[in-house]
């Protein structure tokens, strides 16, 4: 909502400054935008001073001077003037000026081969007086701490632009806010000056609302004007419009426009002659069509608030009007419209034809029901004033009546909300300003809400209004209270911190990507999840919502790769989604390594990542976080974007149905497809929701502290055994032979190869042997040392090679 | 003058020399070997006369254990001496470049998280969630913004379905909806977590990160919401003053509403956070609308309280200098190591908030 300070003061008599009115505004609520001048054509004359003069090189009456606009270089001006002299202080238009007597538009442009940026004006081509013979010539007692200044003087104010809330549709009208401002003490409200308007003879164009489901109208006032001349407006409606940043159109027009930007209420002229016999308020049929002001054609759809007449559609009421019976200037009769359209219709219908107007924006947001006569008399009087004619009674149809509400309102509610008092004599006072009308009952307000408060319908709206216009800054700081009545972090959120950190701690730099990604990448990581389209995505590859969390990390990745980083660790813990359900998401870590370990490193060998490093990083993270490494256990099954030989899933325990996570190599066929040049890349993927209850409080955890001080034995193993057998299981077999006495179970060594056979690999352990009670003899270790070898050489098939 | 003596003083003087290891070992043998002359001299005891034998076995126990010291004083000299020149020769370059160092990086809006919690923890408020897909009613209807408020226009929806049923939530008020629906008031929450609109240019991203701020008990007025958000925003940005202005707005969802400013000044083309006389929006709060309450089944003649909700990615900006928001989202590996942080880096307030 753009207004000036000098229209405001029609309607506000203040003493108030100009940044006084503007502080007060944000006060009680009305949100400055900005506060300035509104460019004019004329800001582009500037004053202006030679500071030298050479001849130019290609033309005996032209000069090439040195011009000082204020700014931190001279700039060079061709001029052909005799009296273009040094320290001469004169008028400089620049490039993009249009000058007033020529009305040609200037641009830097080479004269005779020299670049002049703009030119220096006579009078006569400034408009100012007859003078041509040479430029403009300053006093430099004057203007000489002038330089760069505008010549002309800005006329029009100092525009306010205000961000209006969509509950303040009084507040699109500037007497909604010098309403306002009045109220909270910033001066006094003036009348509306009484229109004395003669109304002759009947307005004989029938009109009517049909009774239709769903009628978006119900009431239309109107009046007939004829016989009027329209024109050009007059300077001060001009002036009034442009400062707006609006055109001028024609009298009409601008004063329709004129009394909404002034009242807040919208109206709309038609030339009557163009009216087919009568006026028609209906609900439109799918597929009737008109042309808008717009210069658009619409397709209408069943049920939108339409005003037509015999022949059809006019227009969209409360929306735009039509071509077909706009006013131009050869109009001579018109019907003016005030009425009232109810928002939702509004809203419904500009929404479903995609339109925004002012009118629209202000009917959807509510419009005073009880403003229709005042549209018409405010406008018709200017009307007649300017464009002469005369006015009809005016004709009212109403399907509704509308009442103004009340409420009551305790006065103690105040108070109990806003936590400081205000007196009750001064809540009076702030309502009647803003319109109320005010009733007293003992402890009570019985209060009539004014007509164009439609966002007002009960007391904590009324608690808003006093404390707004009291001022925000009457609330006290009251201390924090430090009662506590939960946790801050429940389990499964302190979980999501440590394994965040833990992650991180392995040198992987965390990163926040979009949950939305590119269906094509996506489809790679899928799974069986469905696919999330988004309606209205921003660009077509982010048009899905991401179903893992592996689509932007590849993505990134290649991005940093092609930066020239080649050994990234990156990761991410957020959401990914299984169907477009509301809760159906699942919390992920996901962390991909890309690249060599140690590359270019002068005391290790470099090599390229590989899944023992992801397998590393996956167990030591849940171990940090609390969970017993003892009872993991491998699966080879992963999901399809993993390399299928070289990746695996982890159970907290054995008999677990869902795994935790996954580990191991990207498939690829996947790499390829994206494009990925990296030597390998390795990943992990924590499912922080299948982590759930898995875990007891630490202090419940620890068992009873017990150790041996007997001594330790050490026995090495090499067992022959098929190839596709698991070491999980060879560690397994072992550690179960004696739980008590077999300590630690460690592989040092796989073979395959010379002296193994073809399907065959050779598996090396060593075996830590201790007893709690005593020192192992030769023929205790001896024992369970055959104990070892025969249990696994009968549960696994495998021989001990000898 | 017995031959003990002499023996003594005949080794006292060749221990007396410079020797090599072998040497010293040499004599060592010589001396108590199995022939050595002092195991010898022992082997004389037995034919010794018992008035003899007890003085003999004192001296030659004397001189044993001197020799021995000696001896094995002289070993650890020799020792250490070649250890000593050994290490001559050990010399590394210790500036060359240590083993790989592993050091990952968190994320600044989950540190800046993270300090928030640890902030609003500290009085007393817990941490709730809610799914980032939501349908109409959560994110909008709940929240007192019927289909036909043109309040719904303030935020560009993502939606899921052509029936606009279900969408990505706008922001974090939707957690309130569920809170309260799942429990009993009094309620103290935060709720931070990823919001959505369709927005995207140099200040605008699609995805942004906001924390949501309820608290609903019987006395709670807006003096509280105004204490509780000037703590905070004292705590986040660690200074002792701070300059901050309410001023009414409008949130369909609650009533009054309130946007908050804070003072700052530009230092050398930074934002510095405090005092100065220029202001910047920073968060949207106000009481809970009493048809919010009802919408959840509380009493709101019984209880009261303020929402608000903040930008996390805005906070983080401001504090740390960032300029660009959408480089929050975009992972370029030199951007996350200029201003992640350190794992082990961890906000809390008896430790202070950051580093």
């Amino acid at each position: 909502m753009k207004f000036t300070i000098g229209w405001l003061k029609e309607h506000l008599d203040t003493r108030f400054k100009d940044n006084e009115i503007i502080e007060k505004l944000t006060d009680v609520g009305l949100e400055v935008e900005s506060f300035e001048k509104a460019r004019s054509e004329f800001d582009n004359f500037k004053v202006a001073k030679i500071i030298n003069t050479e001849k130019h090189p290609n033309a005996d009456r032209l000069k090439v001077c040195d011009v000082d606009i204020g700014e931190q270089n001279t700039i060079k001006v061709v001029c052909g003037a005799p009296n273009a002299k040094k320290n001469l202080f004169t008028v400089y238009a620049g490039p993009g000026s249009i000058i007033p007597k020529s009305k040609t538009k200037l641009t830097i442009s080479k004269i005779r081969g020299v670049i002049s940026y703009g030119m220096l004006c006579s009078e006569n081509e400034l408009n100012i007086s007859d003078e041509s013979d040479g430029i403009t010539e300053l006093s430099p007692k004057k203007y000489s701490n002038k330089i760069g200044k505008n010549y002309f003087k800005n006329g029009s104010g100092k525009v306010i632009d205000l961000s209006i809330t969509p509950n303040r549709p009084d507040c699109l009208g500037v007497r909604g806010i010098a309403r306002d401002l009045a109220a909270a003490g910033a001066g006094k409200l003036k009348d509306i000056s009484k229109k004395n308007i003669k109304k002759n003879g009947p307005q004989n164009i029938n009109v009517s609302i049909t009774k239709d489901k769903n009628q978006g109208c119900t009431i239309f006032g109107s009046c007939l004007i004829k016989g009027v001349t329209n024109k050009e407006s007059p300077k001060w409606l001009k002036d009034k419009i442009e400062s707006l940043g609006q055109k001028p159109i024609s009298a009409i027009v601008d004063i329709t426009n004129f009394v909404m930007l002034n009242l807040n209420r919208p109206l709309h002229a038609y030339d009557s002659d163009k009216i087919d016999k009568e006026i028609i308020v209906r609900n439109s049929k799918k597929n009737e069509t008109f042309k808008a002001l717009d210069n658009k054609e619409y397709k209408l759809e069943d049920d939108m608030c339409v005003i037509s007449d015999k022949s059809g559609v006019l227009g969209l009421g409360g929306i735009i009007g039509g071509t077909r019976s706009g006013t131009e200037f050869n109009t001579k009769n018109i019907l003016l419209e005030s009425a009232f359209f109810l928002p939702k219709s509004i809203r419904k219908t500009s929404k479903q034809l995609n339109i925004d107007t002012d009118a629209k924006f202000r009917f959807e947001r509510g419009i005073d029901p009880n403003s229709i006569e005042l549209g018409l008399t405010e406008a018709a009087n200017l009307i007649t004033e300017i464009c002469g004619g005369k006015i009809s009674k005016f004709d009212i149809q109403k399907t509704q009546k509308y009442k103004n509400n009340k409420i009551k309102f305790k006065i103690s509610m105040f108070e109990k909300v806003a936590g400081f008092k205000v007196s009750e004599k001064d809540i009076i006072k702030i309502l009647k300003d803003l319109g109320f009308e005010i009733s007293k009952k003992k402890l009570e307000l019985e209060l009539k809400i004014p007509s164009w408060r439609p966002d007002i319908t009960q007391p904590i709206d009324i608690v808003e209004e006093i404390v707004r216009i009291k001022g925000y800054n009457n609330i006290q700081t009251l201390e924090p209270e430090k009662n506590r009545i939960k946790d801050t972090l429940n389990k499964q959120q302190k979980l999501f911190h440590f394994l965040q950190r833990s992650v991180a701690s392995k040198g992987y730099y965390e990163t926040v990507t979009w949950s939305f990604t590119d269906s094509k990448i996506n489809e790679l990581f899928r799974q069986d999840y469905k696919e999330i389209k988004i309606v209205n995505p921003i660009s077509s590859d982010l048009n899905v919502l991401r179903n893992s969390i592996f689509p932007n990390l590849m993505f990134y990745l290649k991005k940093n790769l092609d930066r020239g980083f080649k050994d990234i660790s990156l990761f991410e813990i957020g959401p990914i989604f299984k169907n477009n359900q509301p809760g159906n998401q699942l919390t992920v870590i996901g962390a991909i390594k890309s690249g060599k370990n140690f590359r270019h490193n002068w005391n290790e060998k470099e090599r390229n990542v590989d899944i023992f490093d992801a397998k590393k990083d996956v167990l030591q993270t849940l171990m940090e976080s609390g969970y017993d490494k003892s009872s993991f256990f491998i699966r080879e099954k992963s999901p399809n974007y993993y390399h299928p030989g070289k990746s695996g899933s982890l159970y907290l325990d054995k008999d677990d149905i869902d795994p935790v996570a996954y580990f191991g190599e990207i498939h690829p066929n996947i790499v390829k497809k994206l494009d990925i040049k990296t030597e390998a890349i390795v990943s992990f993927e924590i499912y922080l929701d299948h982590l759930k209850n898995n875990k007891t409080k630490l202090k419940d955890q620890k068992s009873n502290f017990k150790y041996s001080d007997y001594q330790k034995s050490e026995r090495d193993f090499a067992f022959v055994v098929d190839k596709n057998f698991k070491a999980q299981d060879l560690i397994e077999i072992i550690s179960s032979v004696d739980k008590e006495l077999i300590r630690s179970v460690k592989i040092f060594d796989i073979y395959e190869g010379e002296n193994i056979p073809d399907n065959k690999k050779s598996i090396a352990l060593n075996v830590t042997i201790q007893s709690s009670d005593k020192t192992l003899n030769e023929n205790d270790l001896e024992k369970i040392n055959n104990l070892i070898i025969s249990t696994v050489e009968i549960k696994s098939g495998a021989k001990i090679r000898s | 003058m017995s031959d003990i003596k002499k023996i003594k003083e005949e080794y006292l003087e060749k221990l007396k020399s410079n020797l090599n290891i072998e040497t010293v070992n040499k004599i060592k043998t010589e001396l108590f070997g199995k022939n050595g002359q002092i195991s010898n001299s022992f082997k004389k005891l037995g034919s010794l006369p018992t008035d003899e034998r007890k003085k003999f076995a004192s001296d030659l126990n004397a001189v044993k254990e001197e020799l021995q010291n000696i001896i094995n004083i002289k070993i650890q000299e020799i020792e250490i001496k070649e250890i000593n020149s050994k290490l001559v020769n050990e010399k590394v370059d210790v500036t060359l470049p240590e083993r790989e160092i592993n050091r990952g990086k968190i994320h600044p809006v989950s540190q800046v998280i993270d300090e928030i919690s640890s902030i609003f923890s500290e009085i007393g408020f817990s941490v709730e969630e809610g799914p980032d897909i939501e349908n109409e009613h959560y994110n909008f209807s709940a929240l007192n913004t019927p289909d036909h408020h043109p309040a719904r226009d303030m935020h560009d929806t993502f939606y899921l379905d052509n029936n606009k049923e279900l969408l990505l939530r706008t922001h974090t008020s939707p957690v309130q909806i569920r809170t309260m629906l799942n429990g009993k008031p009094p309620f103290k929450i935060i709720a931070p977590g990823r919001t959505y609109r369709s927005d995207s240019d140099q200040t605008h991203s699609p995805m942004f990160h906001q924390v949501e701020g309820l608290h609903i008990d019987k006395e709670i007025n807006m003096g509280h919401l105004k204490g509780c958000l000037n703590y905070f925003i004292k705590s986040f940005f660690e200074v002792d003053k701070i300059k901050m202005r309410f001023r009414p707005s409008h949130f369909p969802f609650t009533e009054p509403s309130a946007e908050v400013d804070i003072g700052y000044e530009l230092k050398d083309g930074k934002i510095i956070i405090g005092e100065g006389d220029k202001w910047l929006e920073i968060l949207g709060c106000g009481m809970v609308h009493p048809n919010v309450l009802k919408n959840v089944n509380v009493n709101p003649n019984k209880f009261q309280g303020y929402a608000f909700g903040i930008g996390i990615d805005r906070l983080g900006m401001l504090k740390y200098g960032i300029n660009d928001l959408r480089a929050f989202f975009e992972t370029d590996y030199r951007w996350l190591n200029h201003f992640g942080f350190d794992p082990l880096d961890v906000p809390s307030n008896y430790r202070g908030l950051s580093r």
